[in-house]
């Protein structure tokens, strides 16, 4: 019997198409009312539209630069922290309970106090999107360092390291992996947060597009920016995912 | 000058539990001391100990005249513990930090011929058979030229072949580096191809049950009668306990 080929990546695009084509058909049977549920043919138009006049690439512009110092500001954070905390237990029994604390927090629930304290443009912005990435990379950084084999760590006590030195040689390279999990569930989290954000207030940005078309009745710009939303968040995470893997390339595991 | 080995009361507990001690050796510079016994009776303990993985609950080590650097005592694991995410060449180079770029190069170089890696300097860990890993773990520990290396159970994951090889290999080795080796094995032949000195550790707690030079000429004959004569002492004394002495001349007679 002959063995079906592996499918490929154009195999995740079959079941966004069926859907596409069953919603496009239900709006046409008249269903549901194009008013409440556009249909695909609108969304695209609308799009087309959005990136003709330029409103397309001045929302992606507005919400990329915020998700990107949002993710460049949490993640360093993170990664200085993640080390620190890592790498010393001192630093771990100080800081560590702190920021759990704060992770418990509810995302949105900063707004108020970074309005109060950093005003309604950009920066209030940036800092929840850097907030939203900062703890999974946190996290999952902690959790590298602090599963590192034993065994590992052993070679370069032999070798006379010192820890500063067995942290760089050793726990760091060796959570990678869980580092790069991290970055890429921040990124996802960074998208959301810049969303909930520039819902809040904001005069650009596809989350203002958002707000824009539940105020005037135009759900054919809601789901427009909610299509640019998820290729963006789609896109981001497959160039991270891309990076991650060549950086953890050495990992001897089977990639299915 | 490799160096000499003094062990004075060497005891070791683990939670109020004593697995070693007291231990009373003196090795010599430039020998291969092997240290046998049956499973639990201590001996990584005691070689744990030597490479300063463990702290002695009671007892000293002196080390050649007491100062010692790390980077002159090579430790080999009975796994490779090569860092997965270094080439070949790069975990050879591990213990070289502050080296100059030239004599690291020499040294790497040095040390992966001599384990007949050369060739495989690009090689990353995943790519290694079970022999050549543990051939790049051997090459890590040679580089720095230690004055001492500590061997447990270096071959005991190989197979048959090999590690009779790898055996061999360990004796030319001997000879290039001169330095003072000791291997922990529970290969009775293992113990008597390669070592000047025997000694039996019967355990817990692991005491020295008995210290003897085979004297066997090398390179050591496996089907010789001598050999023969030796593995059968060492076989009566792990099963009745009988001092080396006592059977020397039991087995003497039987062996003429």
């Amino acid at each position: 019997m002959r063995k079906l080929p592996a499918p490929g990546w154009l195999a995740g695009l079959l079941i966004p198409a069926i859907l596409l084509a069953f919603w496009q058909a239900v709006v046409m049977a008249g269903l549901v009312p194009a008013a409440i549920l556009p249909p695909p043919s609108l969304v695209l138009a609308t799009l087309g539209a959005m990136a003709q006049s330029g409103e397309m690439a001045q929302a992606l512009a507005a919400t990329g630069s915020r998700i990107a110092w949002g993710f460049v500001l949490g993640a360093s954070a993170a990664t200085l922290l993640g080390g620190l905390c890592g790498a010393s237990p001192r630093a771990r029994a100080l800081l560590d309970p702190l920021i759990q604390a704060l992770r418990s927090v509810p995302s949105l629930a900063w707004v108020p106090l970074f309005i109060l304290w950093l005003g309604i443009f950009e920066a209030s912005k940036i800092t929840l999107v850097a907030v939203g990435v900062f703890f999974p990379v946190y996290l999952n950084l902690l959790s590298g360092i602090a599963n590192v084999d034993r065994k590992l760590l052993e070679v370069g006590r032999v070798l006379g390291f010192p820890a500063w030195r067995r942290l760089l040689r050793i726990q760091l390279p060796a959570a990678l992996p869980a580092y790069v999990v991290g970055l890429r569930s921040g990124l996802g989290l960074g998208w959301m947060f810049v969303a909930a954000a520039e819902l809040l207030g904001a005069s650009s940005g596809l989350g203002f597009i958002l707000d824009d078309g539940e105020q005037t009745g135009r759900p054919e710009r809601v789901m427009a920016a909610l299509i640019l939303f998820g290729l963006c968040g789609k896109l981001t995470d497959m160039v991270l995912a891309s990076a991650g893997r060549r950086l953890v390339a050495w990992q001897d595991i089977e990639i299915r | 000058m490799p160096y000499d080995l003094t062990i004075t009361g060497l005891e070791k507990s683990f939670g109020g539990s004593q697995v070693l001690g007291p231990v009373d050796l003196s090795l010599s510079a430039g020998t291969i001391t092997a240290i046998i016994g049956r499973s639990g009776c201590g001996k990584t303990t005691l070689l744990r100990c030597l490479g300063r993985l463990e702290a002695p609950s009671a007892g000293t080590i002196t080390i050649g005249d007491g100062s010692v650097n790390p980077s002159d005592i090579g430790y080999v694991f009975q796994e490779p513990r090569l860092m997965p995410w270094l080439t070949v060449a790069q975990n050879a180079a591990f213990g070289l930090g502050g080296w100059t770029e030239e004599a690291r190069s020499a040294a790497v170089r040095e040390a992966l011929e001599s384990v007949g890696l050369h060739g495989q300097e690009r090689a990353l860990p995943k790519q290694l058979s079970g022999g050549m890993a543990q051939r790049a773990a051997l090459a890590r520990a040679l580089a720095p030229r230690p004055k001492l290396i500590l061997l447990d159970e270096p071959f005991s994951a190989l197979d048959p072949f090999t590690r009779e090889q790898m055996q061999d290999h360990l004796l030319q080795l001997h000879r290039h580096y001169n330095s003072t080796m000791v291997l922990i094995t529970h290969d009775m032949d293992e113990a008597l191809a390669l070592a000047d000195r025997i000694i039996v550790l019967h355990g817990p707690p692991g005491r020295v049950l008995a210290d003897f030079t085979p004297g066997l000429a090398r390179p050591v004959a496996r089907i010789s009668s001598s050999f023969f004569t030796w593995k059968r002492r060492l076989t009566a004394l792990f099963s009745g306990h009988r001092g080396v002495e006592a059977l020397g001349d039991d087995d003497d007679a039987a062996a003429a």
